[in-house]
């Protein structure tokens, strides 16, 4: 793939927690970690899916003023923000493997219709959704 | 401090949503002031008004959203008799589903599950779980100001919430 989406950023509270999050917990891995003075560039990576990066960043200067970076941290954490989809092969033995590690489930997985998914934050507030397709037949 | 919407504490907020999370996963079950206070780990008068001034709505009222919200729900998805459906969203009694539904959306359980299923189609591509949240109702005013601007006949006057 020449073209296409590289990085999609989320907001994040603390990025050391993060990190730990996605890593640790999602089985995520690190593509960049740069910083820069206070500013950290830090990317993570499905680890099917080499092409797409998720940046893990925290609103503040020197990119953002004060009461900007403490709208959206509010924003953040009051789970405003969109929401994100992971698909996986079995929703409920993600959810039993990720549960294991301390994932904060907000939604026990539901079948619809041949569909199953399931509902977690991380630790900032971020809600994902955690969707077994449909198998085909 | 200062009521604005971005004075809150971010961490405070966290655990407010983890309220409101708790609400979401289980509308069926009761959630007096006392047992949400406990789950965001503050005293029950701060978290009433705490959780107003995040979400714009008290509680109580939240609660009521996500309960039509799941009945709504069943009503286009399942073939459950309607007081099937009013005992499993955490209702009571038959009547009193009826008349909050009717209050909420303007419509009765039954014309919502006709009308439902004829607009189910075009949403197929959206997952469920998302589609469902975009259909929650827009409680902004209480109930029991509905009910009344509907006998009074009026629009627009505020009134403060009881509960």
């Amino acid at each position: 793939m020449n073209q296409g989406i590289e990085v999609v950023g989320l907001y994040v509270r603390d990025q050391d927690e993060a990190l730990a999050f996605y890593v640790e917990k999602l089985g995520f891995k690190v593509h960049t970690d740069v910083r820069n003075g206070d500013y950290r560039w830090l990317t993570v990576q499905h680890p099917e899916q080499p092409s797409f990066q998720l940046g893990l960043f925290v609103p503040g200067p020197p990119v953002l003023d004060a009461a900007t970076a403490q709208t959206l941290r509010a924003a953040v954490a009051k789970g405003a923000m969109p929401p994100l989809v992971m698909v996986v092969d079995d929703c409920r033995a993600a959810c039993d493997q990720m549960r294991e590690r301390g994932v904060e489930f907000t939604q026990e997985p539901v079948d619809r219709y041949g569909t199953v998914d399931a509902g977690f934050r991380d630790p900032s507030g971020n809600g994902w959704k955690l969707i077994q397709a449909r198998r085909p037949h | 401090m200062s009521d604005g919407p971005a004075s809150q504490d971010p961490a405070l907020l966290r655990r407010l949503l983890r309220a409101k999370d708790r609400m979401d996963a289980a509308s069926h079950e009761a959630w007096p002031v006392r047992r949400l206070a406990r789950v965001s780990g503050v005293s029950e008068a701060h978290f009433a008004r705490s959780f107003k001034q995040a979400f714009g709505v008290p509680p109580h009222r939240y609660l009521l959203t996500r309960r039509i919200e799941r009945a709504t729900a069943l009503l286009r998805d399942t073939d459950q008799p309607i007081t099937e459906i009013a005992f499993q969203t955490g209702w009571e009694s038959l009547g009193t589903f009826g008349r909050t539904f009717r209050d909420i959306t303007g419509e009765s359980p039954g014309a919502i599950r006709e009308r439902a299923r004829g607009a189910a189609q075009e949403l197929g591509r959206v997952p469920a779980c998302i589609v469902s949240a975009a259909h929650r109702p827009d409680l902004t005013t209480a109930v029991s100001e509905k009910r009344r601007q509907v006998a009074d006949g009026i629009n627009g006057s505020e009134q403060k919430e009881i509960r």
